[in-house]
């Protein structure tokens, strides 16, 4: 059951939905009635991409089809792209990436959207090896009106480092999905996310990392807001399964609601079949501090620009997390360029 | 200066302010002194457009110009500046980008060009030694972990930064040992000018040792009810608020 599944087969009755517990808050088969045309090819001239100049290569895909591919042995920091031209069509793409045993990916990832109301699905595997070190940074811009799925499966050797951050303005629905396999066997995970939303946009971020050894640890971080009538999403599931003791994992979602018809829906979920484990789960949900915020007016800061600035604080914490340090400057620019225009 | 007339203001349905008459005339610094729930925090409020003051009746106005129909950054631009009696911890934001940001607002709202860094950083670095604060202190976190003087010391540097017309002092001293109160008070002094006025709001007239005023009002319930030169401050010291009490009631 899947939007990749349902494009290709134009089976409507393939999509999740509501009644799917996974799905509940991120209903595509109340939402799209009728199968959308395939997107067309597009081989027109594509603009620069926001990881571009940081880059020592990337991977490019139009409307679910491959256009550009990375040279073997080209770098460490990769940008993988994603771009929607196709007005009211519909495309998938899937991708693996195997990063070798002791090596260093940085994977600088961008879904663009460029064109109204498409239907987009994206599938990748990541294999990491033994003792090899990734960062993902994702970047999500869709248009208002775009449907888009992200899933991301992620195979952990021991010893290996995944880090991840995803960053996202939402979609008229959208579901940026990781799932990890992890190893335990001293891999260290950390899954971050930060959401800003407007309008109408929703934005699902949904973890599943699944411990299968002894000594993981796994720290997870995302915050985001919503405004207007806006809907943020956080599922984050962490399994032990039995045999994996010792298994360190946190996980945290802190969210803002800046309007009344806002929503933000979350289920942080711990299922532990092990002993000896620390495992911890924080989430809160509130407005802003409306003291801190007199405190910036009567500085002088008018009301829009101050609750921007506080915002901008707030989501801060998950953008000191990113590691890469060019990235960080673009993860922060964009945070405070998407409060500027929602302000 | 600031001129208020029959100043009325409720906090939900409970009056609170009921009927302040006060003039402070430019260069001259004013203390308002009165009991707990005499008003002294509900003035300064009004004054500065906090949400949940309601002004039923009255007016407040700076250098000719109404302040009560302004937003509270509007008011800040026209130079209003209040130090709190507890100033807010701001997780995230560096008390420098805070006081530029504020200052840049300001200038933008006055349709002044904002402050260039380096002549930011110039002037920042002037007024923290001038308030013996460690300059590496303002790349925190605003406020974040600060003991209860070093946030007062940083509402005057925030005061000295952004150069105020009219500064309201709520409870300052509170808080404050002998020896912050002592640099908080010489920072205060410093802003001192002939075209600048000061409130200094306090339930203490320890504070009034060290910044002087020219003129001393009680506030009993709601209301102006004696004022009189420094000596007043002495005399509340001495005998206490009773009689004010019993005379507003």
């Amino acid at each position: 059951m899947t939007l990749a599944t349902a494009l290709k087969t134009g089976d409507l009755t393939q999509l999740p939905s509501r009644r799917d517990e996974d799905w509940r808050w991120t209903d595509l088969r109340g939402l799209i009635r009728q199968v959308p045309p395939a997107s067309p090819a597009f081989d027109g001239e594509v603009e620069a991409g926001p990881f571009d100049a940081l880059a020592d290569d990337s991977i490019l895909f139009v409307n679910g089809r491959q256009r550009h591919a990375a040279t073997q042995g080209a770098g460490e920091t990769i940008a993988l792209r994603f771009v929607s031209t196709g007005e009211g069509g519909g495309h998938a793409a899937s991708y693996a990436i195997v990063v070798e045993p002791d090596t260093t990916l940085v994977l600088l990832e961008s879904h663009e959207g460029k064109a109204g109301g498409y239907l987009s699905d994206v599938t990748l595997d990541i294999a990491v090896g033994e003792g090899a070190r990734v960062e993902r940074i994702v970047l999500v811009e869709d248009d208002a009106e775009a449907v888009n799925v992200v899933t991301a499966e992620v195979d952990l050797a021991p010893g290996a480092t995944f880090n991840q951050t995803v960053l996202t303005s939402g979609a008229r629905r959208q579901r940026i999905e990781t799932r990890v396999n992890h190893p335990g066997a001293h891999a260290q995970v950390r899954l971050d996310g930060a959401y800003l939303l407007d309008g109408q946009r929703h934005a699902d971020q949904t973890t599943i990392v699944t411990h299968g050894g002894v000594d993981g640890v796994t720290s997870q971080l995302t915050k985001g807001m919503a405004t207007d009538q806006a809907r943020g999403v956080f599922q984050g599931r962490i399994v032990v399964a039995p045999g994996a003791d010792q298994t360190d994992a946190r996980m945290g979602h802190h969210a803002l609601i800046l309007s009344d018809k806002a929503e933000i829906d979350a289920k942080p979920e711990l299922l532990i079949f092990a002993d000896d484990v620390s495992c911890a789960h924080g989430n809160t949900i509130g407005a802003l501090d409306e003291d801190a915020l007199f405190y910036a007016e009567q500085r002088g800061i008018p009301e829009l620009e101050a609750k921007a600035m506080l915002t901008q604080a707030f989501v801060g914490e998950v953008i000191e997390r990113i590691e890469h340090e060019g990235a960080r400057e673009i993860a922060a620019a964009w945070v405070a360029a998407r409060l500027g225009r929602i302000g | 200066m600031l001129s208020i007339q029959n100043l009325h203001a409720r906090v939900e349905d409970k009056p609170i302010l009921k009927g302040v008459t006060l003039e402070v005339p430019a260069g001259e610094v004013h203390a308002i002194m009165g009991p707990n729930g005499a008003g002294k925090s509900t003035l300064s409020y009004v004054l500065t457009g906090r949400g949940g003051y309601e002004v039923t009746d009255g007016s407040a106005s700076l250098n000719g110009e109404d302040l009560l129909d302004l937003e509270p950054a509007e008011r800040a631009a026209k130079g209003v500046f209040l130090s709190f009696q507890y100033p807010l911890e701001i997780p995230g934001v560096p008390a420098l980008t805070f006081i530029r940001t504020a200052l840049n607002a300001q200038r933008r709202a006055r349709g002044e060009d904002e402050i260039a860094a380096p002549a930011f950083l110039k002037l920042a670095k002037e007024k923290a030694a001038s308030l013996k604060i460690d300059f590496e202190m303002l790349k925190r976190g605003l406020n974040v972990g600060f003991s209860g003087g070093e946030k007062k010391r940083m509402e005057i540097f925030q005061m000295a930064m952004l150069s105020p017309k009219f500064l309201i002092l709520d409870e300052t001293d509170s808080g404050l040992d002998i020896d912050a109160l002592k640099i908080v008070s010489e920072g205060v002094n410093a802003l001192r000018a002939p075209d600048r006025g000061m409130l200094v709001i306090t339930h203490y007239q320890r504070l009034l040792d060290y910044i002087k005023p020219d003129r001393v009002h009680v506030l009993a319930a709601g209301r102006i009810v004696a004022s009189g030169g420094p000596e007043l401050a002495l005399q509340l010291e001495a005998e206490g608020y009773d009689k004010y009490v019993g005379a507003a009631a």
